[in-house]
């Protein structure tokens, strides 16, 4: 009797082993994944930077074009699609699935609205003109052009990954749903938390330069 | 459900909430040195020294970067780098060509 309960709790410290090891793995790739975006969005920063030092008057003049409530709002429903999936993420480790479906619900509700607020902005300059290579634009100054074919470029890809992370938030909300992700079995959404939060960052860094260095 | 957790490296719901506080707060704080031109010629510098605090919130608290070992400590610094010195490269040449 002795034996075989040593030999299991053998066997349960073991599997927990293996799947710590697997944990760290999972979770050091991810980190590697981010540090891959981080040099491919630092390309466009760098991009913005030079620009901007040749033309800092154009860049001053065009960011005063850019809709800052709008920006300031989007700003928020990102900051707080942050908080939600944080949550979430500790409430299915405290074992709080509930609570961590509707935080992971929330953070895919913040995402799309901050994908319809970026649809109206980007509408709004596209009425007025402003758009790669529109006639109005390839009238102003240089500097101009620059700006919004950046604004474009980087708000554009920085868009692309929100959709990509809320569909990945919804493929974390099913397999919470089934059962799949845990509190014992949670990396994926971590994960998944992760890449959200790497976005928000871009975000962060994208508001500043965009909206409000004038 | 009964399984002990206390030993688990979860922060408490309040404790994001703060950093969340946090946030929104440099977000005001940010929006207004800009809109009043507080900082005047050193506003680049202003906005980004912020933005990156606000970073290093999100990448320490909600990223629990806090709670990560040297491995990828030691990795998002090398990345970190890698980029600044980019940039910084980059700028000593277009500055002095």
């Amino acid at each position: 009797m002795a034996i075989g309960k040593e030999s299991n709790t053998g066997a349960a410290a073991s599997a927990e082993a293996q799947e710590g090891i697997d944990y760290t793995g999972k979770k050091i790739g991810m980190w590697l994944f981010l540090f891959t975006e981080l040099l491919f969005f630092g390309g466009m920063f760098l991009l913005y930077s030079v620009f901007r030092s040749q033309y800092p008057a154009e860049f001053h003049a065009a960011a005063q074009e850019e809709n800052l409530l709008l920006g300031s709002i989007n700003t928020t429903v990102l900051l707080t699609s942050s908080l939600t999936i944080a949550v979430a993420i500790a409430a299915i480790r405290k074992g709080n699935k509930m609570l961590s479906l509707y935080m992971q619900a929330a953070t895919i509700v913040f995402g799309i609205c901050f994908l319809v607020i970026k649809y109206f902005e980007w509408s709004a300059k596209i009425s007025m003109g402003i758009y790669p290579d529109s006639p109005a634009l390839l009238n102003r100054e240089k500097g101009d052009i620059l700006f919004f074919s950046l604004y474009y470029v980087m708000t554009g890809i920085h868009g692309v990954h929100v959709l990509i992370g809320v569909i990945a938030i919804a493929i974390m909300f099913v397999y919470t749903r089934r059962g799949v992700i845990d509190r014992d079995n949670f990396a994926k959404l971590e994960n998944t938390g992760l890449y959200w939060h790497f976005v928000d960052i871009v975000w962060i860094y994208l508001f500043p330069l965009f909206y409000l260095i004038t | 459900m009964d399984r002990d957790t206390s030993r688990e490296p979860t922060a408490g719901y309040v404790h994001y909430a703060l950093i969340w506080a946090a946030l929104v707060a440099l977000l005001i704080m940010t929006i207004a040195v800009a809109r009043l031109s507080l900082l005047a010629n050193y506003s680049v510098l202003g906005s980004l020294s912020i933005a990156t605090v606000k970073a290093g919130l999100v990448l320490i608290y909600f990223m629990h970067l806090k709670h990560e070992g040297r491995v990828v400590k030691g990795m998002l610094l090398l990345a970190v780098a890698a980029l600044f010195f980019i940039i910084a490269l980059t700028f000593v040449d277009v500055w002095y060509r």
